[in-house]
């Protein structure tokens, strides 16, 4: 154990924790953040994302030690004065999910993606997505939310 | 005799406060009473007879609704909510649901069958009819009018036509209990209710069948929604569960030193065959489950080569046989058959693998109340199974059930509850438990794999008369689907209980299959024996639509097979053998607007390239509801890959309540079929389960979904609702296989329709 030093949603917190545990144990269970969670342990499928510079990120894959000095953000943390990213918005609006356990992977993954191509072909919006699993099959409500989300100003019109 | 504490609306609502929207985490602020209860006390269940078991109505006006059904990701507590506004006339976002608590909520069987609203939402709209009526009069009292002059608007009663005389539900309800007596009948899924306020005409609603947008939705994606995996209780303990050698190995000695210097790690739990670690946090358990030494004896062989066995289900005397279908006389036509058709189908094992593996924490006080959080969709089974697992009364066992990952049938989240059950009696403090992702996708129970027979006689004009039907298919219920036993859970088979409770369920063409009218018809189900009686990591369950999807692969493919040996086109040829309009409506609707072209299949392709192009449809019918589907597909003839790249498909369950969630469900049930059909197949050695994750359990990703997806909601309001969970899932791996024909003349008759299998295919017939 040792303490380390890890900046989530905006926030620096001292966590005394392994620095070989992942990221997403310390996140649940240290931080008490609980939207990213476990799915598979192995890097599979997503439902751990986080965001760590702004890249969808495996928290099962990522150590503390090497989690520390990033900035990390939550699901939970893209919420703005209790306004929704637009991005949420956009998966609200089109009513996707159906459990919703997946949806830390596909909420985030989207928003990285919007982030660094905000108008993604349908072929570079699956090529995205690919390494995410949903398994209750939502993934066409997914994709609309991602169509939406990526044309705000044609939708306000 | 123990003092009973009975939990009354009242209280209950009372105590809660302002706390029942969603789940509180502050769960004795709720439920002050049942977690102070003290040693030798028991908890009640409310009686369905009571109106306010169901609902009462607060101080505020909100109207809090209690129901033993559980929402699993489908929306149906979005419909339920409108069900009650509808009946009451309150805005649906005045409706607050108690979902799937055993102190709180009547026993309505949990989810089963596609029948949350078909019946489970019976007694809620009974009820909310009678605390209208009940309210109504009380306003007619108050405001000495007539009950025939009063009009609800809102939750506020007034004098028609004098908006100026009104009382409110929430002033009524606070002058009195909600208390009266309703006639009861059913049990389980059938549990229903009835008084002498009546629900309205459908053609009155103006909430049931609206769009209403699911409540759960926006706190999930916001990152307020609270899964069974997130519940904390203070002394909270984590624990895991080690698996046997494969199916048969015995426990022989643990080195408990294995584990000792993780720090957190507290104690190895050992009960017979089952074996668990708890710590004071989770990766100090995961660690300990993966450090701790455990000698097992060798596994026995208890299952074939994977290779063998379609050669072991045929070979193996059957266990039990049933006929489920006889209509004229099928073995004379064939035997006088101008030309017959012959073809056999075989559907693998598949495994629920939901997206978390289950999750339970327990709360063990064999000497008090002991409450278990689990995400099974059958609460009230849980109750009673996890009482006989810790030989205590049924009313000292409170299950909350809280939302897991999914469910689709009975997937694990069973088993784990009762491995949290066991892991917290042996530690005396709340365990939590998550199983690893292999514990779910290997050892969890899996949907049986299936064969199918068939054969038909065409006589002389090319008319087909007779259909025959077998199936030789492992039990739907070697895990019985109700999980109300001890020996049901895989831990406690483990420890030593053994499972009395399977069922012989057959894979059957019967009265759940589609309505074709051919003149002779004779179907039989076979059962297989399973292959190890306790513990097995191939035992069968209940996945979504209990071979439905395997049994209709079959018959769905082979009305093609009929139709293409008879030369008719495949829509022609089913609505020709159908006299049930609603069955004829959703082919006719989804031919049309896929723009169905009408001729024979195989399509005589003289495209150029890799990638041939076909259309096929499927036909399902289950409970009541009909959904005609065509897919059309892509399918590469050098790998043998199949990508769909859309689908259009005809639903209808009667009367619709929300078709926004009705639409999103069918959609999500179509990519799930996608994957069931093309990608899913449970993989095994002789002694093990070897599909332990998502690499070696593939299932859809985001390349698999089609290019466009239609849904058509065929809505009957003057019908009653049946189910929307299954029936789409029903006939997708038949429409997928009848495009493949369609597009290159193979014809695939093994699930699922992986490449290899397609190339196979092709290569047996070479190019058309």
């Amino acid at each position: 154990m040792s303490a380390a030093s890890l900046k989530v949603n905006g926030r620096v917190h001292t966590v005394d924790a392994d620095p070989k545990c992942p990221l997403l144990y310390v996140l649940r269970d240290n931080l008490g953040m609980l939207n990213p969670r476990f799915g598979c342990g192995v890097g599979q499928c997503g439902a751990c994302t986080v965001l760590v510079d702004n890249h969808a990120v495996r928290s099962c894959q990522l150590t503390l030690a090497n989690a520390a000095g990033k900035e990390i953000v939550t699901l939970e943390g893209l919420e703005t004065n209790g306004k929704p990213h637009p991005v949420q918005a956009a998966f609200i609006a089109e009513e996707t999910f159906q459990c919703g356990y997946c949806l830390n992977g596909w909420v985030l993954t989207a928003k990285a993606l919007l982030d660094t191509n905000p108008h993604p072909t349908d072929s570079e919006m699956r090529r995205a997505f690919e390494s995410l699993v949903c398994r209750c099959g939502s993934h066409v409500g997914i994709f609309a939310a991602v169509r939406r989300a990526s044309e705000p100003a044609k939708r306000s019109a | 005799m123990a003092p009973k504490i009975e939990i009354t609306r009242r209280e209950f609502v009372k105590d809660a406060g302002g706390l029942l929207i969603g789940f509180s985490l502050a769960d004795a602020a709720v439920f002050p009473r049942v977690l102070s209860a003290a040693a030798g006390e028991t908890i009640t269940a409310p009686s369905p007879s009571r109106l306010d078991s169901w609902l009462h109505i607060d101080k505020e006006g909100l109207v809090h609704v209690f129901t033993g059904k559980p929402e699993i990701g489908m929306g149906v507590g979005t419909a339920y909510s409108q069900i009650v506004a509808e009946e009451l006339d309150v805005p649906v976002n005045r409706v607050v649901l108690v979902m799937g608590d055993t102190a709180t909520t009547a026993n309505q069987g949990g989810v089963g069958g596609s029948t949350s609203i078909m019946l489970g939402a019976k007694p809620l709209r009974n009820a909310s009819a009678n605390a209208r009526y009940l309210l109504t009069q009380m306003a007619s009292k108050r405001l000495g009018v007539s009950v025939d002059d009063l009009e609800v608007k809102e939750g506020v009663v007034r004098v028609k036509g004098d908006a100026s005389k009104s009382v409110s539900y929430a002033e009524l309800a606070g002058s009195g209990d909600l208390n009266d007596t309703l006639k009861v009948s059913g049990t389980g899924f059938g549990l229903n209710v009835e008084g002498p306020g009546k629900p309205k005409d459908p053609s009155a609603y103006t909430i049931v069948g609206k769009p209403v947008p699911r409540e759960d939705l926006p706190p999930k994606i916001l990152g307020h929604f609270k899964y069974v995996t997130d519940v904390r209780v203070p002394g909270m303990l984590h624990g895991r569960v080690i698996r046997p050698s494969g199916v048969g190995g015995a426990f022989v000695s643990v080195d408990e030193n294995s584990a000792k210097a993780i720090p957190g790690f507290v104690r190895t739990v050992v009960k017979g065959n089952f074996v668990g670690v708890v710590a004071e946090n989770e990766w100090a358990a995961i660690q300990a489950a993966k450090a701790l030494r455990v000698t097992w004896t060798a596994p026995k062989q208890a299952f074939p080569e994977q290779r063998d066995l379609y050669a072991h289900m045929r070979s193996t005397p059957v266990k039990a046989s049933k006929e489920t279908l006889k209509r004229g006389d099928a073995a004379g036509a064939l035997a006088g058959a101008a030309k017959k058709v012959q073809a056999s189908y075989e559907f693998p094992f598949q495994s629920h693998a939901t997206m978390g593996p289950g999750c339970a924490l327990a709360d063990v006080h064999t000497d008090g109340i002991t409450t278990v959080w689990s995400g099974g969709q059958k609460p009230h089974e849980l109750q009673k199974g996890y009482a006989e697992l810790l030989r205590v009364p049924l009313d000292t066992v409170r299950v909350i059930w809280m939302e897991d990952a999914g469910s689709y049938g009975r997937p694990g989240f069973e088993d784990t509850g009762a491995d949290a059950v066991l892991l917290s009696e042996a530690v005396g403090k709340p365990v939590r438990v998550q199983w690893m992702r292999e514990d779910m996708t290997a050892w969890g129970a899996k949907g049986p794999a299936v064969i199918c027979d068939l054969a038909a006689a065409l006589d002389a004009q090319g008319e087909a008369t007779a259909v025959q039907f077998t199936s030789r298919a492992f039990s739907g219920g070697e895990t019985y689907f109700r999980p109300g036993d001890a020996g049901n859970y895989l831990g406690a088979q483990l420890t030593g209980i053994p499972n009395t409770t399977g069922i012989d369920e057959f894979a059957q063409w019967g009265a759940e299959s589609a309505p074709y009218t051919f003149q002779n018809v004779h179907a039989m189900a076979h059962v297989v024996p399973a292959f190890y009686d306790s513990a097995s990591p191939l035992r069968t369950t209940h996945l979504r639509d209990p071979e439905g999807p395997a049994t209709s692969f079959a018959t769905e493919s082979f009305m093609d097979e009929i139709a293409a040996a008879a030369g008719v086109d495949p829509v022609e040829f089913r609505l020709k053998h159908l006299d049930e309009p609603r069955a004829k409506a959703v082919l006719t609707a989804a031919a049309q607007k896929a723009g169905w072209d009408t001729r024979p299949s195989p399509k005589k392709s003289t495209a150029a390239g890799d990638i041939a192009k076909g259309r096929g449809i499927g036909l399902s019918t289950r409970n009541g509801t009909y959904v005609g589907t065509v897919a059309e597909v892509d399918v590469n003839r050098k790998t043998g890959a199949v990508r769909v790249t859309r689908f259009v498909c005809a639903h209808d369950c009667g009367l619709i309540i929300n078709p926004l969630a009705l639409r999103t469900t069918i959609e999500a049930n179509l990519i799930q079929s996608i994957s069931r059909s093309l990608k899913e197949e449970v993989t095994f050695d002789r002694s093990n389960v070897t599909s332990v994750d998502w690499v070696t359990y593939p299932v859809a990703r985001a390349s698999d979904v089609p290019d466009r997806v239609e849904v058509i909601l065929i809505n009957h309001p003057e019908l009653p609702s049946s189910g929307a969970g299954e029936p789409s899932s029903r006939a997708i791996a038949a429409a997928i296989a009848n495009a493949v024909f369609d597009a290159t003349g193979a014809r695939v008759r093994q699930a699922p329709l992986t490449p290899a299998r397609v190339k196979a295919a092709l290569d047996g017939i070479g190019r058309v």
